[in-house]
Protein backbone atom coordinates (compact mmCIF):
# COMPACT_ATOMS: atom_id res chain seq x y z
CA UNK A 1 0.00 0.00 0.00
CA UNK A 2 0.93 3.14 -1.03
CA UNK A 3 0.91 6.66 1.24
CA UNK A 4 0.86 9.88 0.29
CA UNK A 5 1.88 13.66 1.00
CA UNK A 6 -1.96 14.02 1.32
CA UNK A 7 -2.39 10.74 3.92
CA UNK A 8 -4.14 8.62 1.42
CA UNK A 9 -3.48 5.05 0.66
CA UNK A 10 -4.32 3.36 -2.61
CA UNK A 11 -7.12 0.35 -2.15
CA UNK A 12 -7.97 -1.83 -3.88
CA UNK A 13 -11.39 -1.71 -5.88
CA UNK A 14 -13.67 -4.90 -4.13
CA UNK A 15 -15.59 -6.84 -6.81
CA UNK A 16 -17.95 -8.64 -5.06
CA UNK A 17 -19.26 -12.21 -6.71
CA UNK A 18 -22.88 -11.50 -4.77
CA UNK A 19 -25.42 -9.57 -7.35
CA UNK A 20 -27.76 -10.78 -5.44
CA UNK A 21 -31.27 -9.27 -6.45
CA UNK A 22 -32.44 -6.37 -4.85
CA UNK A 23 -28.72 -5.37 -3.75
CA UNK A 24 -27.58 -2.84 -5.94
CA UNK A 25 -25.39 -3.58 -9.11
CA UNK A 26 -22.81 -0.69 -7.92
CA UNK A 27 -22.30 1.02 -4.48
CA UNK A 28 -19.71 3.72 -4.00
CA UNK A 29 -19.20 4.77 -0.81
CA UNK A 30 -16.81 7.42 0.76
CA UNK A 31 -14.52 7.64 -2.32
CA UNK A 32 -11.76 9.49 -2.44
CA UNK A 33 -9.29 10.20 -5.41
CA UNK A 34 -6.63 12.54 -4.95
CA UNK A 35 -3.66 13.67 -7.80
CA UNK A 36 -1.38 14.97 -5.25
CA UNK A 37 -2.98 17.76 -3.12
CA UNK A 38 -6.19 17.99 -5.29
CA UNK A 39 -9.25 15.61 -3.74
CA UNK A 40 -11.24 15.12 -7.60
CA UNK A 41 -13.67 13.11 -5.84
CA UNK A 42 -14.57 14.03 -2.27
CA UNK A 43 -16.02 11.71 -0.13
CA UNK A 44 -18.60 10.47 -3.03
CA UNK A 45 -21.42 8.44 -2.67
CA UNK A 46 -23.10 6.55 -5.41
CA UNK A 47 -25.48 3.76 -6.39
CA UNK A 48 -26.91 1.73 -9.39
CA UNK A 49 -29.46 -0.61 -9.19
CA UNK A 50 -29.41 -4.14 -11.58
CA UNK A 51 -30.11 -2.55 -14.84
CA UNK A 52 -30.61 1.11 -14.00
CA UNK A 53 -29.17 3.73 -16.67
CA UNK A 54 -27.52 6.53 -15.46
CA UNK A 55 -25.68 9.12 -16.92
CA UNK A 56 -23.05 11.22 -15.08
CA UNK A 57 -22.89 15.26 -15.97
CA UNK A 58 -19.92 17.41 -14.81
CA UNK A 59 -17.58 19.95 -16.06
CA UNK A 60 -14.61 19.48 -17.54
CA UNK A 61 -12.18 18.38 -14.91
CA UNK A 62 -15.27 17.96 -12.22
CA UNK A 63 -13.53 13.99 -12.13
CA UNK A 64 -16.11 12.22 -14.44
CA UNK A 65 -13.36 10.02 -15.69
CA UNK A 66 -11.48 9.76 -12.44
CA UNK A 67 -14.81 8.14 -11.23
CA UNK A 68 -15.66 5.64 -14.11
CA UNK A 69 -11.53 4.90 -14.06
CA UNK A 70 -12.21 3.23 -10.18
CA UNK A 71 -15.48 1.10 -11.55
CA UNK A 72 -13.21 -0.39 -13.82
CA UNK A 73 -10.77 -0.82 -11.27
CA UNK A 74 -8.05 1.28 -14.14
CA UNK A 75 -6.61 3.74 -11.15
CA UNK A 76 -3.62 1.91 -10.00
CA UNK A 77 -1.85 4.17 -8.39
CA UNK A 78 -4.04 6.68 -7.76
CA UNK A 79 -3.97 7.68 -4.30
CA UNK A 80 -7.21 7.69 -2.51
CA UNK A 81 -9.68 5.54 0.25
CA UNK A 82 -13.43 4.49 0.24
CA UNK A 83 -15.60 0.99 -0.90
CA UNK A 84 -16.34 0.53 -4.19
CA UNK A 85 -18.50 -2.59 -5.34
CA UNK A 86 -18.86 -3.82 -8.80
CA UNK A 87 -20.13 -6.63 -10.56
CA UNK A 88 -18.04 -9.54 -11.97
CA UNK A 89 -18.55 -8.68 -16.06
CA UNK A 90 -17.60 -5.23 -16.21
CA UNK A 91 -17.37 -3.74 -19.73
CA UNK A 92 -15.68 -0.20 -20.80
CA UNK A 93 -16.76 1.79 -23.74
CA UNK A 94 -13.74 4.25 -24.33
CA UNK A 95 -14.31 7.87 -25.94
CA UNK A 96 -12.07 6.04 -28.82
CA UNK A 97 -12.96 2.96 -29.88
CA UNK A 98 -9.48 1.69 -28.79
CA UNK A 99 -9.70 -1.28 -31.31
CA UNK A 100 -6.68 -2.75 -31.72
CA UNK A 101 -5.51 -1.64 -35.18
CA UNK A 102 -3.31 -4.71 -36.47
CA UNK A 103 -6.76 -7.67 -35.68
CA UNK A 104 -9.79 -7.60 -37.54
CA UNK A 105 -13.30 -6.19 -36.65
CA UNK A 106 -14.35 -9.72 -35.42
CA UNK A 107 -10.78 -10.85 -33.69
CA UNK A 108 -11.31 -7.34 -32.06
CA UNK A 109 -14.68 -8.20 -30.77
CA UNK A 110 -13.60 -11.21 -29.58
CA UNK A 111 -10.56 -10.16 -28.17
CA UNK A 112 -9.89 -12.44 -25.11
CA UNK A 113 -12.95 -14.46 -25.36
CA UNK A 114 -11.01 -17.30 -27.48
CA UNK A 115 -10.32 -19.06 -24.45
CA UNK A 116 -13.62 -20.32 -23.18
CA UNK A 117 -14.60 -22.45 -26.89
CA UNK A 118 -13.35 -20.56 -29.76
CA UNK A 119 -16.34 -21.00 -32.44
CA UNK A 120 -19.17 -20.30 -29.43
CA UNK A 121 -16.93 -17.21 -28.62
CA UNK A 122 -16.46 -16.33 -32.55
CA UNK A 123 -20.28 -17.09 -33.05
CA UNK A 124 -21.21 -14.41 -30.54
CA UNK A 125 -18.84 -11.74 -31.58
CA UNK A 126 -20.64 -12.31 -35.23
CA UNK A 127 -24.33 -11.95 -33.52
CA UNK A 128 -22.94 -8.84 -31.78
CA UNK A 129 -21.65 -7.19 -34.69
CA UNK A 130 -25.11 -8.11 -36.50
CA UNK A 131 -26.87 -6.34 -33.32
CA UNK A 132 -24.90 -3.30 -33.67
CA UNK A 133 -25.38 -3.25 -37.82
CA UNK A 134 -22.13 -4.63 -38.79
CA UNK A 135 -22.58 -7.74 -40.19
CA UNK A 136 -20.28 -8.90 -42.76
CA UNK A 137 -17.65 -6.39 -41.84
CA UNK A 138 -16.32 -9.07 -39.76
CA UNK A 139 -13.13 -9.17 -41.43
CA UNK A 140 -12.21 -5.61 -42.00
CA UNK A 141 -9.62 -3.57 -40.40
CA UNK A 142 -10.40 -0.90 -38.41
CA UNK A 143 -9.14 1.59 -40.42
CA UNK A 144 -11.13 0.92 -42.89
CA UNK A 145 -14.46 1.69 -40.64
CA UNK A 146 -15.57 5.13 -40.14
CA UNK A 147 -15.71 6.76 -36.60
CA UNK A 148 -19.45 5.58 -35.84
CA UNK A 149 -18.59 1.84 -37.16
CA UNK A 150 -15.39 2.04 -34.95
CA UNK A 151 -17.47 3.03 -31.82
CA UNK A 152 -19.95 0.66 -32.71
CA UNK A 153 -17.61 -2.56 -33.24
CA UNK A 154 -16.63 -1.15 -29.72
CA UNK A 155 -20.04 -1.36 -28.63
CA UNK A 156 -19.96 -4.85 -29.87
CA UNK A 157 -16.76 -5.80 -28.18
CA UNK A 158 -18.60 -5.04 -24.62
CA UNK A 159 -21.86 -6.65 -25.36
CA UNK A 160 -20.55 -9.94 -26.15
CA UNK A 161 -19.24 -10.06 -22.63
CA UNK A 162 -22.58 -9.82 -21.51
CA UNK A 163 -21.82 -7.21 -19.05
CA UNK A 164 -23.50 -6.80 -15.97
CA UNK A 165 -21.89 -3.17 -16.01
CA UNK A 166 -21.04 -1.21 -18.89
CA UNK A 167 -19.15 1.59 -18.06
CA UNK A 168 -18.84 3.94 -21.07
CA UNK A 169 -16.77 7.67 -20.72
CA UNK A 170 -18.32 9.87 -23.45
CA UNK A 171 -18.41 7.24 -25.80
CA UNK A 172 -19.94 9.19 -28.36
CA UNK A 173 -18.16 12.70 -27.90
CA UNK A 174 -16.09 12.10 -30.94
CA UNK A 175 -18.53 11.99 -33.55
CA UNK A 176 -20.91 14.24 -35.74
CA UNK A 177 -24.11 15.09 -34.65
CA UNK A 178 -25.98 12.69 -37.37
CA UNK A 179 -23.92 9.74 -36.52
CA UNK A 180 -24.49 10.69 -32.22
CA UNK A 181 -28.05 10.64 -32.67
CA UNK A 182 -27.99 6.93 -34.71
CA UNK A 183 -25.82 5.76 -31.78
CA UNK A 184 -28.41 6.78 -29.06
CA UNK A 185 -31.58 5.08 -30.60
CA UNK A 186 -28.74 1.93 -30.86
CA UNK A 187 -27.44 2.33 -27.13
CA UNK A 188 -31.28 2.50 -26.28
CA UNK A 189 -32.34 -0.45 -27.93
CA UNK A 190 -29.07 -2.51 -27.30
CA UNK A 191 -30.00 -1.56 -23.42
CA UNK A 192 -33.18 -2.25 -23.69
CA UNK A 193 -32.42 -5.65 -25.11
CA UNK A 194 -29.83 -7.01 -22.86
CA UNK A 195 -30.31 -4.31 -19.77
CA UNK A 196 -27.08 -4.52 -17.91
CA UNK A 197 -26.53 -1.27 -15.87
CA UNK A 198 -25.17 1.34 -17.29
CA UNK A 199 -23.27 4.38 -16.49
CA UNK A 200 -22.86 6.66 -19.02
CA UNK A 201 -20.20 9.90 -18.37
CA UNK A 202 -21.14 12.96 -21.14
CA UNK A 203 -20.90 16.76 -20.99
CA UNK A 204 -24.03 16.63 -23.26
CA UNK A 205 -26.83 17.21 -20.88
CA UNK A 206 -29.77 16.04 -23.72
CA UNK A 207 -27.54 13.11 -24.14
CA UNK A 208 -27.97 12.66 -21.07
CA UNK A 209 -31.92 13.22 -20.87
CA UNK A 210 -32.54 11.28 -23.90
CA UNK A 211 -30.69 8.13 -22.53
CA UNK A 212 -30.39 8.21 -18.77
CA UNK A 213 -33.27 6.68 -16.00
CA UNK A 214 -31.79 9.23 -13.91
CA UNK A 215 -28.90 11.90 -13.91
CA UNK A 216 -26.10 12.81 -11.49
CA UNK A 217 -24.62 15.90 -11.83
CA UNK A 218 -20.81 16.09 -10.46
CA UNK A 219 -19.05 18.98 -8.78
CA UNK A 220 -16.84 19.67 -6.49
CA UNK A 221 -15.57 15.99 -6.16
CA UNK A 222 -19.32 14.85 -5.13
CA UNK A 223 -22.87 14.22 -6.19
CA UNK A 224 -24.10 17.51 -6.53
CA UNK A 225 -27.52 17.22 -7.89
CA UNK A 226 -29.72 14.17 -8.59
CA UNK A 227 -32.33 14.02 -11.33
CA UNK A 228 -34.58 10.46 -12.32
CA UNK A 229 -35.76 11.13 -15.82
CA UNK A 230 -39.25 10.33 -15.80
CA UNK A 231 -40.53 11.22 -19.34
CA UNK A 232 -43.05 8.10 -20.50
CA UNK A 233 -42.69 7.11 -24.10
CA UNK A 234 -40.21 8.94 -26.69
CA UNK A 235 -38.29 11.64 -25.26
CA UNK A 236 -38.47 14.57 -27.62
CA UNK A 237 -36.56 17.71 -26.98
CA UNK A 238 -39.37 19.93 -27.73
CA UNK A 239 -41.52 18.50 -25.30
CA UNK A 240 -41.73 21.58 -22.52
CA UNK A 241 -41.10 18.82 -19.99
CA UNK A 242 -37.72 17.79 -21.17
CA UNK A 243 -36.82 21.59 -21.73
CA UNK A 244 -37.77 21.80 -18.09
CA UNK A 245 -35.14 18.99 -16.80
CA UNK A 246 -32.40 20.96 -19.26
CA UNK A 247 -33.16 24.17 -17.56
CA UNK A 248 -32.99 22.24 -14.40
CA UNK A 249 -29.40 20.66 -15.35
CA UNK A 250 -27.79 23.44 -16.78
CA UNK A 251 -28.65 25.27 -13.85
CA UNK A 252 -26.98 22.68 -11.95
CA UNK A 253 -23.99 22.72 -13.86
CA UNK A 254 -23.55 26.19 -13.46
CA UNK A 255 -24.65 27.56 -16.95
CA UNK A 256 -26.40 30.75 -18.00
CA UNK A 257 -29.83 30.36 -19.58
CA UNK A 258 -29.01 32.84 -21.69
CA UNK A 259 -25.47 31.95 -22.45
CA UNK A 260 -27.23 28.49 -24.02
CA UNK A 261 -27.28 28.98 -27.83
CA UNK A 262 -28.39 25.61 -28.97
CA UNK B 1 -23.61 29.98 -71.75
CA UNK B 2 -19.71 28.85 -72.76
CA UNK B 3 -19.42 27.13 -69.33
CA UNK B 4 -21.75 24.80 -69.91
CA UNK B 5 -19.71 21.89 -71.08
CA UNK B 6 -15.98 23.46 -70.65
CA UNK B 7 -14.08 20.89 -68.54
CA UNK B 8 -13.22 22.46 -65.42
CA UNK B 9 -10.22 21.60 -63.31
CA UNK B 10 -11.20 19.74 -59.97
CA UNK B 11 -11.81 22.17 -57.54
CA UNK B 12 -13.23 25.04 -59.32
CA UNK B 13 -17.21 24.55 -60.31
CA UNK B 14 -18.15 25.70 -63.39
CA UNK B 15 -19.74 29.42 -62.71
CA UNK B 16 -23.31 28.90 -64.47
CA UNK B 17 -26.14 30.77 -63.13
CA UNK B 18 -29.30 28.03 -63.03
CA UNK B 19 -31.18 30.82 -63.83
CA UNK B 20 -29.49 31.55 -67.30
CA UNK B 21 -29.01 27.88 -67.87
CA UNK B 22 -32.83 27.37 -67.20
CA UNK B 23 -33.67 30.16 -69.84
CA UNK B 24 -31.17 28.49 -72.74
CA UNK B 25 -33.02 24.67 -72.03
CA UNK B 26 -29.57 23.45 -70.75
CA UNK B 27 -29.33 21.94 -67.43
CA UNK B 28 -26.44 22.88 -65.97
CA UNK B 29 -23.66 20.06 -65.88
CA UNK B 30 -22.32 18.03 -63.56
CA UNK B 31 -19.17 19.08 -62.26
CA UNK B 32 -16.86 16.45 -63.99
CA UNK B 33 -15.50 14.21 -61.56
CA UNK B 34 -11.67 15.23 -62.05
CA UNK B 35 -10.02 14.31 -58.85
CA UNK B 36 -6.22 14.14 -58.02
CA UNK B 37 -4.66 10.78 -58.59
CA UNK B 38 -2.94 10.91 -55.11
CA UNK B 39 -3.07 12.61 -51.83
CA UNK B 40 -1.87 15.98 -52.64
CA UNK B 41 0.66 15.83 -49.82
CA UNK B 42 1.47 12.64 -50.08
CA UNK B 43 4.80 11.93 -52.33
CA UNK B 44 2.51 11.53 -56.13
CA UNK B 45 1.71 9.28 -58.74
CA UNK B 46 3.36 6.40 -58.03
CA UNK B 47 5.83 5.76 -60.13
CA UNK B 48 5.99 2.38 -62.55
CA UNK B 49 9.26 -0.29 -61.33
CA UNK B 50 9.98 3.14 -59.39
CA UNK B 51 12.80 0.62 -57.47
CA UNK B 52 14.18 -0.51 -60.57
CA UNK B 53 14.69 3.30 -62.23
CA UNK B 54 17.34 4.51 -60.78
CA UNK B 55 19.86 1.53 -61.27
CA UNK B 56 18.54 1.37 -64.69
CA UNK B 57 19.68 5.19 -65.44
CA UNK B 58 23.27 4.03 -64.17
CA UNK B 59 23.58 1.12 -66.30
CA UNK B 60 22.29 3.46 -69.20
CA UNK B 61 25.19 5.74 -68.52
CA UNK B 62 27.67 2.75 -67.75
CA UNK B 63 26.76 2.01 -71.45
CA UNK B 64 27.12 4.62 -72.51
CA UNK B 65 30.63 5.29 -70.70
CA UNK B 66 32.11 2.35 -71.84
CA UNK B 67 30.91 1.94 -75.65
CA UNK B 68 32.14 6.06 -76.65
CA UNK B 69 35.58 5.29 -74.74
CA UNK B 70 34.76 7.83 -71.94
CA UNK B 71 35.65 5.13 -69.46
CA UNK B 72 38.93 3.61 -69.73
CA UNK B 73 38.99 -0.99 -70.47
CA UNK B 74 41.20 -1.21 -67.26
CA UNK B 75 39.64 0.64 -65.04
CA UNK B 76 36.41 -0.31 -65.29
CA UNK B 77 35.35 -3.40 -67.89
CA UNK B 78 32.64 -2.81 -70.47
CA UNK B 79 28.79 -3.97 -68.97
CA UNK B 80 29.26 -6.77 -72.16
CA UNK B 81 32.63 -7.85 -71.28
CA UNK B 82 31.34 -8.50 -68.01
CA UNK B 83 27.79 -10.09 -68.92
CA UNK B 84 30.61 -12.39 -71.62
CA UNK B 85 32.81 -13.28 -68.50
CA UNK B 86 29.38 -13.96 -66.27
CA UNK B 87 28.29 -16.57 -68.87
CA UNK B 88 31.69 -18.41 -68.73
CA UNK B 89 31.83 -18.28 -65.67
CA UNK B 90 27.98 -19.70 -65.03
CA UNK B 91 29.19 -22.31 -67.89
CA UNK B 92 31.99 -23.48 -65.82
CA UNK B 93 29.77 -23.58 -62.90
CA UNK B 94 32.35 -21.69 -60.76
CA UNK B 95 29.52 -18.69 -60.37
CA UNK B 96 26.72 -20.76 -58.66
CA UNK B 97 28.70 -23.07 -56.51
CA UNK B 98 30.50 -19.77 -55.35
CA UNK B 99 27.00 -18.18 -55.15
CA UNK B 100 25.72 -21.19 -53.53
CA UNK B 101 28.53 -20.87 -50.18
CA UNK B 102 27.84 -17.04 -49.94
CA UNK B 103 24.00 -17.47 -50.12
CA UNK B 104 24.25 -20.41 -47.33
CA UNK B 105 27.10 -18.10 -45.50
CA UNK B 106 24.60 -14.88 -45.32
CA UNK B 107 21.37 -17.15 -44.91
CA UNK B 108 23.16 -19.19 -41.55
CA UNK B 109 24.31 -16.16 -40.38
CA UNK B 110 21.11 -14.36 -40.58
CA UNK B 111 18.72 -17.04 -39.30
CA UNK B 112 20.93 -17.34 -36.14
CA UNK B 113 21.05 -13.63 -35.84
CA UNK B 114 17.13 -12.52 -36.65
CA UNK B 115 17.00 -15.44 -33.92
CA UNK B 116 19.20 -14.40 -30.98
CA UNK B 117 18.25 -11.06 -32.15
CA UNK B 118 14.47 -11.35 -31.25
CA UNK B 119 14.83 -14.16 -28.56
CA UNK B 120 17.10 -11.05 -26.53
CA UNK B 121 14.47 -8.48 -27.28
CA UNK B 122 11.80 -10.95 -26.07
CA UNK B 123 14.03 -11.61 -22.77
CA UNK B 124 14.71 -7.88 -22.09
CA UNK B 125 11.55 -6.54 -23.82
CA UNK B 126 8.99 -8.51 -21.52
CA UNK B 127 10.85 -8.67 -18.28
CA UNK B 128 12.65 -6.25 -15.56
CA UNK B 129 14.91 -9.14 -14.96
CA UNK B 130 15.74 -9.50 -18.24
CA UNK B 131 15.70 -5.91 -19.20
CA UNK B 132 18.23 -5.57 -16.15
CA UNK B 133 20.38 -8.18 -17.10
CA UNK B 134 20.35 -7.99 -21.03
CA UNK B 135 20.25 -4.47 -22.34
CA UNK B 136 23.38 -3.35 -20.47
CA UNK B 137 25.67 -5.80 -22.23
CA UNK B 138 24.43 -5.26 -25.69
CA UNK B 139 24.36 -2.03 -25.31
CA UNK B 140 27.97 -2.28 -24.99
CA UNK B 141 28.61 -4.90 -28.02
CA UNK B 142 26.37 -2.40 -29.50
CA UNK B 143 28.89 0.75 -29.24
CA UNK B 144 32.05 -1.85 -30.23
CA UNK B 145 31.93 -2.55 -34.49
CA UNK B 146 31.45 -5.36 -35.33
CA UNK B 147 34.64 -5.89 -37.80
CA UNK B 148 36.48 -4.90 -34.59
CA UNK B 149 35.72 -8.21 -33.20
CA UNK B 150 36.98 -10.23 -36.47
CA UNK B 151 40.63 -10.73 -34.90
CA UNK B 152 38.89 -12.07 -31.66
CA UNK B 153 36.85 -14.24 -33.32
CA UNK B 154 39.36 -15.57 -35.65
CA UNK B 155 41.38 -16.77 -32.22
CA UNK B 156 38.23 -18.03 -31.06
CA UNK B 157 36.73 -19.89 -33.56
CA UNK B 158 39.60 -20.36 -36.18
CA UNK B 159 38.81 -19.32 -40.36
CA UNK B 160 36.25 -22.18 -40.84
CA UNK B 161 32.57 -21.48 -41.69
CA UNK B 162 31.62 -21.18 -37.81
CA UNK B 163 33.58 -17.98 -37.54
CA UNK B 164 32.14 -16.94 -40.82
CA UNK B 165 28.54 -17.20 -39.91
CA UNK B 166 29.16 -15.94 -36.42
CA UNK B 167 30.44 -12.80 -37.53
CA UNK B 168 27.22 -12.43 -39.44
CA UNK B 169 25.17 -13.37 -36.69
CA UNK B 170 26.47 -10.95 -34.29
CA UNK B 171 25.88 -7.99 -37.05
CA UNK B 172 22.62 -9.19 -37.33
CA UNK B 173 20.96 -9.75 -33.90
CA UNK B 174 21.68 -6.20 -32.75
CA UNK B 175 19.39 -4.11 -35.40
CA UNK B 176 17.03 -6.93 -34.65
CA UNK B 177 17.20 -6.70 -30.78
CA UNK B 178 17.17 -2.55 -30.61
CA UNK B 179 13.97 -2.33 -33.04
CA UNK B 180 12.36 -5.35 -31.69
CA UNK B 181 12.68 -4.24 -28.27
CA UNK B 182 11.56 -0.54 -29.06
CA UNK B 183 8.81 -1.70 -30.67
CA UNK B 184 7.91 -3.71 -27.70
CA UNK B 185 8.43 -1.08 -25.06
CA UNK B 186 6.78 1.92 -27.16
CA UNK B 187 3.21 -0.10 -27.49
CA UNK B 188 0.75 2.41 -26.77
CA UNK B 189 -0.40 2.69 -22.76
CA UNK B 190 -4.33 3.10 -24.19
CA UNK B 191 -3.94 -0.71 -25.40
CA UNK B 192 -2.70 -2.25 -22.19
CA UNK B 193 -5.83 -0.41 -20.22
CA UNK B 194 -8.26 -1.99 -23.31
CA UNK B 195 -6.71 -5.31 -22.27
CA UNK B 196 -6.55 -4.99 -18.60
CA UNK B 197 -10.95 -3.76 -19.21
CA UNK B 198 -11.20 -7.11 -21.09
CA UNK B 199 -9.00 -9.06 -18.83
CA UNK B 200 -6.39 -10.57 -20.99
CA UNK B 201 -4.00 -13.08 -19.72
CA UNK B 202 -0.58 -12.67 -20.03
CA UNK B 203 0.17 -14.84 -22.67
CA UNK B 204 -2.96 -13.45 -24.53
CA UNK B 205 -1.67 -10.22 -23.69
CA UNK B 206 1.59 -10.86 -25.42
CA UNK B 207 0.43 -12.72 -28.54
CA UNK B 208 -2.51 -10.48 -29.33
CA UNK B 209 -1.15 -6.94 -28.02
CA UNK B 210 2.47 -7.10 -27.37
CA UNK B 211 3.98 -8.66 -30.47
CA UNK B 212 1.78 -7.45 -33.17
CA UNK B 213 2.63 -4.02 -31.75
CA UNK B 214 5.90 -4.77 -32.05
CA UNK B 215 5.73 -6.59 -35.48
CA UNK B 216 6.37 -2.76 -37.23
CA UNK B 217 9.69 -2.39 -35.40
CA UNK B 218 10.65 -6.07 -35.69
CA UNK B 219 10.00 -5.64 -39.56
CA UNK B 220 12.18 -2.08 -39.70
CA UNK B 221 14.99 -4.22 -37.89
CA UNK B 222 15.23 -6.98 -40.05
CA UNK B 223 15.68 -4.40 -43.28
CA UNK B 224 18.81 -3.34 -41.39
CA UNK B 225 19.72 -6.51 -40.61
CA UNK B 226 19.87 -8.28 -44.15
CA UNK B 227 21.71 -5.46 -45.64
CA UNK B 228 23.90 -5.51 -42.34
CA UNK B 229 24.58 -9.51 -43.16
CA UNK B 230 25.89 -9.06 -46.35
CA UNK B 231 28.17 -6.44 -45.46
CA UNK B 232 29.45 -8.89 -42.95
CA UNK B 233 29.67 -11.22 -45.50
CA UNK B 234 32.00 -8.90 -48.00
CA UNK B 235 34.56 -8.54 -45.00
CA UNK B 236 34.86 -12.29 -43.89
CA UNK B 237 34.63 -13.76 -47.50
CA UNK B 238 38.16 -12.20 -47.89
CA UNK B 239 39.49 -13.76 -45.18
CA UNK B 240 41.20 -17.07 -45.90
CA UNK B 241 38.10 -17.88 -47.79
CA UNK B 242 38.48 -20.87 -50.24
CA UNK B 243 35.14 -20.62 -51.88
CA UNK B 244 31.81 -17.70 -51.97
CA UNK B 245 32.11 -14.57 -53.97
CA UNK B 246 34.62 -12.90 -52.14
CA UNK B 247 37.18 -15.84 -52.69
CA UNK B 248 36.37 -15.52 -56.54
CA UNK B 249 37.16 -11.75 -56.53
CA UNK B 250 39.95 -12.22 -54.60
CA UNK B 251 41.71 -14.72 -56.64
CA UNK B 252 40.39 -12.55 -59.83
CA UNK B 253 42.36 -9.75 -58.11
CA UNK B 254 45.85 -11.35 -57.67
CA UNK B 255 45.25 -12.00 -61.93
CA UNK B 256 44.25 -8.79 -62.30
CA UNK B 257 40.26 -9.85 -63.91
CA UNK B 258 38.75 -6.80 -63.92
CA UNK B 259 35.60 -8.09 -65.42
CA UNK B 260 35.54 -10.62 -62.47
CA UNK B 261 35.60 -8.73 -59.93
CA UNK B 262 32.93 -6.48 -61.20
CA UNK B 263 30.77 -9.43 -61.80
CA UNK B 264 30.77 -10.70 -58.10
CA UNK B 265 30.16 -6.52 -57.38
CA UNK B 266 27.37 -7.00 -59.36
CA UNK B 267 25.82 -10.36 -57.64
CA UNK B 268 26.45 -8.86 -54.27
CA UNK B 269 24.60 -5.48 -55.50
CA UNK B 270 22.08 -8.11 -56.79
CA UNK B 271 21.83 -10.17 -53.76
CA UNK B 272 21.24 -6.78 -51.50
CA UNK B 273 18.38 -5.44 -53.80
CA UNK B 274 16.46 -8.56 -53.93
CA UNK B 275 17.11 -9.27 -50.31
CA UNK B 276 15.87 -5.80 -49.43
CA UNK B 277 12.82 -6.01 -51.61
CA UNK B 278 12.38 -9.35 -50.29
CA UNK B 279 11.58 -7.83 -46.73
CA UNK B 280 9.42 -4.70 -48.25
CA UNK B 281 7.44 -7.11 -49.25
CA UNK B 282 7.24 -8.81 -46.33
CA UNK B 283 6.46 -5.76 -44.83
CA UNK B 284 3.55 -4.72 -46.78
CA UNK B 285 1.80 -8.04 -46.31
CA UNK B 286 2.11 -8.15 -42.85
CA UNK B 287 1.30 -4.77 -41.80
CA UNK B 288 -1.62 -4.72 -44.09
CA UNK B 289 -3.57 -3.42 -41.77
CA UNK B 290 -1.59 0.28 -41.76
CA UNK B 291 -2.18 3.29 -44.03
CA UNK B 292 0.71 5.06 -44.40
CA UNK B 293 2.24 7.97 -46.96
CA UNK B 294 3.23 5.36 -49.10
CA UNK B 295 0.00 3.81 -50.11
N1 LIG C 1 -3.22 11.34 -14.23
C1 LIG C 1 -3.50 12.54 -13.69
N2 LIG C 1 -2.56 13.23 -13.02
C2 LIG C 1 -2.82 14.42 -12.45
N3 LIG C 1 -4.03 15.01 -12.51
C3 LIG C 1 -5.02 14.39 -13.16
C4 LIG C 1 -4.81 13.13 -13.79
N4 LIG C 1 -5.97 12.74 -14.36
C5 LIG C 1 -6.86 13.71 -14.12
N5 LIG C 1 -6.30 14.71 -13.40
C6 LIG C 1 -7.00 15.92 -12.92
O1 LIG C 1 -8.13 15.54 -12.22
C7 LIG C 1 -9.22 16.35 -12.53
C8 LIG C 1 -10.39 15.52 -13.01
O2 LIG C 1 -10.07 14.90 -14.22
P1 LIG C 1 -11.10 14.00 -15.01
O3 LIG C 1 -11.64 12.95 -14.12
O4 LIG C 1 -10.43 13.51 -16.24
O5 LIG C 1 -12.24 15.05 -15.39
P2 LIG C 1 -13.44 14.92 -16.39
O6 LIG C 1 -13.44 13.56 -16.98
O7 LIG C 1 -14.66 15.22 -15.59
O8 LIG C 1 -13.23 15.98 -17.41
C9 LIG C 1 -8.74 17.36 -13.55
O9 LIG C 1 -8.48 18.57 -12.88
C10 LIG C 1 -7.48 16.76 -14.08
O10 LIG C 1 -6.56 17.77 -14.38
MG1 LIG D 1 -13.13 12.89 -18.99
Amino acid sequence: MATHAGGLSATPVATGTDVVAGAPAVAVRGLVRAYGEERVLDDLDLELALGEFVAILGRSGSGKSTLLRALAGLDHGVAGVGEVRVPDQVSVVFQDSRLLPWARVLDNVVLGLDGVGRRDARDAGRAALAEVGLAGRERAWPNELSGGEQQRVSLARSLVRSPQLLLADEPFGALDALTRIRMHELLRDLYDRHRPAVLLVTHDVDEAIVLADRVVVLDRGRIAVERRIDLDGARDAADPRFAAIRTELLDALGVERKDVTA
Amino acid sequence: MTAVGTITRAGTAPRTSPGAAQIAGVRPQARPDVRPAGRRLGLGRPIPAAGLLGVVVLVGVWVAGSATGLIDQRVLSAPWTVVTTAGDLIAKGDLQENLGVSLTRAALGLAWGVAAGVVLALASGLSRVGDALLDGPIQVKRAIPNLALLPLLILWFGIGEPMKVITIALGVFIPIYVHTHNGLRSIDSRYVELAETVRLGRPQFVRRVVLPGALPGFLLGLRFAVTGSLLSLVVVEQVNATAGIGYMMELARTYGQTEVIIVGLVVYGVLGFTADAAVRLLQRRALAWRRTLED
